[in-house]
């Protein structure tokens, strides 16, 4: 299906969007108007804080992707004609840091590529307390393995918006993990297309959302070719008054992609009062012949059976939500290999408890 | 010598219709070293029983009293309980994703004795404890309860009750869905920490089976939240050859 406003096809905006690939883009910040709640993309965002990441100010629409690369809102547009793209090669393990201070918005375009059979892991850790407007393009080359761990360790105040755009070649596969544990707004938003057949993508996130935080990822993942699979696990701990976090996952099964497996899931433990998290996963199938599609979200409260069975054995009540927190986020963070980044994670998210 | 003291102990649980009277009256004492089996129909408040005397939140004491040596029990929070030397070996012992049986084990036991076990000793007795239990030590790393058999499950609550050394330990029905295997495994833990000890068990059970391989010194039948008859071992033989229905008769026509 071909995208179908590219160019500021006007008559493109008004058509209700049918399905998720059908999303309006464009490499033109002018193409996108100020984003507003009725827009999907923008529906549950915290556009208050995200402002300065909108303003276009000097910026042309006279860069063009060389890759798939196809923005699909203002901030993604801008961050292209922004940036000068960094080029890396995954091969083995790469460490990438991003910083944002001060006031000027900071755009970042990042191209990772894994070649043909590498296996590698890229870590893009993001500190500060400024502004990032960022998109990441993977390409995940046949028969790659490649674990992209994108580290949010913003210092209060921060605001981020990313979208990363992914395509996974014929029997190549993707882990990607979303850590969210610092920022004032932040949004990281991973489009995955499973192009090739036999691809394969494990999608992680986890967000640990305080008072004032507003953690949102928008999840796409688009099942292409044949026999391809797919795995989403998000999870959220919300902490302190109107701590916020916005999950959306799409999984979109093309015509051609028989034989997918796919599930999708949301969890989120809230964890005080006053705390709200949106999750809404979506599913389309636009085959008969798949061998499985699932989704499942759940928000709740602290479970009381487990604490009084922690309790029971003489575990203190403050130790015994840690040990059920950390559990719960535990299956995210096992998922890392790098058993270093794992401790530091853990460390960190016990400091987010003790806050 | 260790005594724990019930004397009138009135329990009521929430329900959604409100609270429902469960123990109407209860008396039992446990001293060091005994072992009480507590029999009774479905709905005589056997469960409850363990669970009030735990501490957890959905049961309300509306009267009497808990003793622990003295100690007021009724006042104490969950995790003070079992630090005074209390423990339930639960009937439907839940999952906690993510947290490996090792750490739960090492955390308990630190928790309980308010300094970390010395590692050594301590990885030492867990292995000792699981191969006696029959239990792989790949156990150790997985998930407290999750994707565990019934057996395993009870299995999992015995090593915690042989590892974490409480004075007192209510058994709630661990007999129930277990093979004759696994429940004489179990029973064998129960009969070693009660040796090794001096641990007093309230053995909550429906079936006279697990009384085969724990000798009760005392049986007390429980009928509609109050002790309906008490004797010694002999008394649970009684029950294999006649059940409840005697006591269910009473109790009806006392309610009548």
């Amino acid at each position: 299906m071909e995208p179908h406003s590219h160019g500021g096809d006007a008559a493109g905006w008004i058509t209700p969007v049918q399905t998720r690939d059908e999303r309006p883009w464009s490499y033109d910040p002018a193409d996108f108007g100020a984003p507003v709640r009725t827009d999907p993309a923008w529906r549950y965002s915290d556009l208050d804080r995200l402002a300065p990441l909108f303003d276009a100010s000097g910026v042309t629409g006279a860069t063009v992707a060389d890759g798939d690369f196809r923005p699909e809102d203002l901030v993604s547009a801008i961050a292209l004609q922004r940036a000068v793209p960094r080029r890396l090669v995954a091969d083995g393990r790469l460490d990438v840091e991003v910083r944002a201070d001060g006031d000027a918005v900071r755009a970042e375009h990042l191209v990772i590529e894994a070649p043909e059979q590498a296996v590698a892991t890229v870590v893009i850790e993001h500190a500060g307390a400024g502004a990032l407007a960022e998109n990441v393009e993977i390409l995940v080359r046949p028969g790659a393995e490649l674990t992209l761990v994108t580290l949010q360790l913003w210092d209060d105040g921060a605001v981020h918006s990313a979208s990363h755009q992914a395509v996974v070649q014929r029997g190549a596969t993707l882990k990607h993990v979303v850590v969210t544990l610092g920022g004032a707004a932040v949004r990281v938003n991973p489009s995955i297309r499973l192009e090739g057949d036999g691809a394969q993508a494990q999608l992680l996130g986890l967000a640990f959302a305080d008072a004032g935080q507003h953690f949102e990822s928008q999840v796409f993942l688009h099942h292409v070719g044949r026999h391809t699979r797919g795995n989403v696990t998000y999870k959220g701990a919300l902490q302190g008054a109107s701590a916020r976090t916005v999950w959306i996952g799409d999984v979109l099964i093309g015509p051609d992609a028989t034989g997918t497996d796919t599930y999708e899931q949301n969890r989120n433990l809230v964890l005080t009062e006053g705390a709200r998290a949106d999750s809404i996963p979506n599913l389309e199938i636009e085959t008969g012949e798949i061998e499985g599609a699932g989704h499942a979200s759940a928000t709740g409260r602290f479970d009381d059976e487990q604490l009084f069975y922690l309790r029971a054995r003489g575990i203190p009540e403050a130790e015994a939500r840690r040990l059920v927190v950390l559990g719960f986020l535990a299956e995210v963070i096992q998922q890392i290999p790098d058993a270093a980044l794992q401790e530091r994670l853990t460390a960190a998210v016990e400091r987010e408890l003790g806050r | 010598m260790s005594t724990l003291e019930i004397q009138d102990l009135r329990v009521s649980v929430a329900t959604d219709q409100g609270p429902k009277e469960i123990l109407k009256g209860l008396d039992l004492v446990v001293r060091e070293g005994e072992t009480h089996a507590i029999m009774g129909p479905n709905g005589a408040g056997k469960s409850t029983l363990g669970y009030a005397l735990a501490g957890h939140p959905k049961y309300s004491v509306d009267g009497g009293s808990v003793t622990l040596d003295g100690q007021d029990v009724l006042a104490m929070s969950i995790d003070e309980r079992a630090r005074a030397g209390l423990f339930l070996a639960m009937q439907y012992p839940v999952e906690i994703p993510g947290v490996k049986v090792a750490d739960f084990l090492r955390t308990a036991k630190t928790s309980l004795s308010g300094e970390a076990p010395p590692i050594r000793a301590w990885i030492k007795d867990v292995r000792g404890a699981m191969e006696h239990l029959r239990m792989d030590r790949s156990f150790a790393e997985r998930n407290v309860n999750e994707g565990f058999s019934g057996g395993e499950k009870k299995r999992h609550e015995i090593l915690q009750l042989e590892l974490l050394k409480p004075r007192f330990a209510i058994l709630d029905e661990t007999d129930s869905g277990l093979d004759v295997d696994a429940l004489k495994v179990v029973s064998e833990g129960v009969n070693r920490a009660r040796e090794a000890t001096g641990l007093g068990v309230v053995l909550i059970t429906h079936y006279t089976r697990i009384l085969r391989y724990i000798r009760p010194d005392f049986v007390h039948v429980l009928v509609d939240g109050r002790v309906a008859e008490e004797g010694g071992p002999e008394l649970a033989d009684r029950l294999e050859e006649e059940g409840y229905d005697r006591f269910l008769a009473a109790a009806a026509e006392e309610n009548a």
